[in-house]
């Protein structure tokens, strides 16, 4: 009997997704090496660049947050982009890095999540999609070794678990678990900071949002590439949550009134930093 | 290397016609309606885990009935096709049509060429937008025929009677559970047995959901849906 004939239906098991389908019928569309030839490091200041994003445990799940401004060197090179993307219907990712990789990048991993699901007719388990992002980084070490890397944190509700769920990278793919709290890009840092002082466990959402915005505004004043809230242009960070119940926004007039507060109890104190 | 006898192309298409035909005609029925909310799919299917409706994309959403691992194949083959138009271009561009098409071409490539057709019916539904725009139904036969339904379509083995009962019974415009109650006298129109919410598997294309339309409506929800009438 040949075997050959038939088993390798039962190696299949990457049928179920997308970027390997991509990847084998429309290599021209797959994001990757072929698509920047190595030639020298790019022009870092000519690729607008994602700067901060932070992700948080709360009592309901995770509470993931971005700023809105892409920096291209020293300039601004948008006011309103948008980092913290919805993955799935219980999971997002928040995008630092060269802005048009990790777009791209987020895009295909919103489509591998969503083919897996129709095609299984089951979603991917968080570890799963997890894992999945970690290969993603990692088949673009090419370019992030050229200056355009992409590090995301993803974060999610963990249905098995009961409890929200968050990763960060590094460009090489690696993943590791973060059990609190986590920021990447170039406002990181002092987002981080922030977070270490104010954050604790079992927060309300509304305790939660408030921290987060927190972060936020601190990276916007200690980095230069990070925005902070633009009450002249109404541009404020965009915040989602995740809980059992899915993934929301949390709208731009809760958030306003937030950031409102924040910044009037700093001048009242005079504790702006 | 003996000589085939020879078959006339006529007699070797009613033979493959036939056979298809027949292996259809086991399967159990599928009916859709255009109902106020959107696009009702109701499928006789004892298996909870073995769909024959399902998600291809945003608005659009498929039905198979004949042979599992045939019309199985022809969904997955539908929903790579639609995610890859979907990444490459944009969510808009992914329309019923170009999959209704494209599920014609294979079908009917396959029932010429291949020794033995597939004994498959498929049906491709895109729910409007709104704004004018009006529901497709794309009903794709075993040799590749493809119709363009409007209203109801029935699948399977009764369909041709089905048919006959929604030409007299369907109305414009009804809700979810009056149109469930609908297909699913339909269904029972030539059996002599009241099918149960186990026995079905239903989806709607519901156009007042956000993004993607497909929803799968539990059998708890449809014990209840039922219920409301009796």
């Amino acid at each position: 009997m040949n075997d050959q004939r038939w088993q390798h239906l039962f190696r299949d098991y990457a049928d179920s997704s997308f970027s390997e389908l991509l990847r084998r019928d429309s290599p021209h569309l797959f994001p990757g090496p072929e698509t920047h030839p190595p030639s020298g490091p790019a022009p870092v200041e000519a690729v607008p660049h994602g700067t901060t994003v932070l992700a948080l445990r709360y009592r309901d799940g995770v509470i993931m947050a971005g700023d809105r401004q892409a920096t291209a060197g020293y300039q601004v090179a948008s006011r309103r982009i948008e980092k913290i993307f919805k993955a799935d219907d219980l999971s997002g990712v928040g995008i630092a890095g060269a802005a048009g990789p990790a777009m791209e990048m987020a895009k295909l991993f919103q489509t591998e999540l969503e083919h897996y699901e129709k095609v299984e007719g089951d979603n991917l388990s968080l570890d799963g999609k997890a894992n999945k992002l970690g290969q993603m980084i990692r088949m673009n070490l090419q370019a992030a070794m050229m200056g355009l890397a992409v590090v995301p944190i993803f974060a999610g509700f963990d249905e098995k678990a009961g409890v929200g769920r968050l990763f960060k990278y590094d460009i090489t793919g690696g993943r590791y678990e973060e059990t609190n709290y986590d920021s990447q890009g170039s406002g990181s840092k002092d987002a981080r900071d922030s977070l270490k002082k104010l954050w604790k466990r079992d927060m309300s959402r509304d305790d939660a949002l408030r921290v987060s915005l927190e972060a936020l505004i601190d990276a916007a004043d200690e980095d230069v590439g990070t925005g902070g809230p633009d009450l002249v242009r109404g541009i404020f960070p965009s915040v989602k949550t995740i809980t059992r119940s899915g993934f929301g926004d949390v709208t731009d007039d809760e958030v306003k009134r937030v950031c409102e507060t924040i910044l009037a109890d700093r001048a009242k104190t005079g504790n702006g930093g | 290397m003996p000589l085939p006898y020879y078959v006339s192309p006529e007699q070797m298409m009613k033979d493959k016609a036939e056979y298809a035909r027949k292996g259809i005609s086991r399967g159990r029925s599928i009916v859709t309606l255009e109902i106020r909310d959107g696009i009702l799919l109701v499928a006789e299917n004892p298996s909870t885990l073995l769909h024959k409706v399902s998600e291809i994309y945003d608005r659009i959403a498929f039905a198979g009935v004949g042979k599992y691992n045939e019309f199985e194949n022809l969904r997955i083959a539908g929903i790579r096709h639609a995610d890859i138009k979907g990444y490459s271009y944009s969510r808009g561009d992914v329309t019923a049509k170009a999959l209704a098409n494209a599920y014609s071409q294979a079908l009917g490539n396959i029932f010429t060429q291949d020794i033995k057709p597939f004994e498959v019916e498929v049906l491709v539904a895109e729910v409007a937008e709104g704004n004018g725009s009006r529901n497709e139904i794309y009903h794709i036969l075993y040799d590749g025929t493809i119709e363009d339904e409007r209203n109801y379509a029935a699948m399977g083995g009764q369909a041709d009677e089905i048919r006959r009962f929604l030409k007299d019974h369907f109305r414009e415009g009804l809700p979810l559970d009056e149109a469930l109650q609908l297909g699913v006298r339909a269904l029972t129109v030539t059996q002599n047995k009241t099918l149960s919410e186990r026995d079905l598997e239903v989806a709607v294309l519901d156009r007042a959901k956000e993004r993607r339309k497909f929803r799968r409506i539990p059998p708890e929800a449809l014990s209840q849906l039922l219920g409301t009438q009796r």
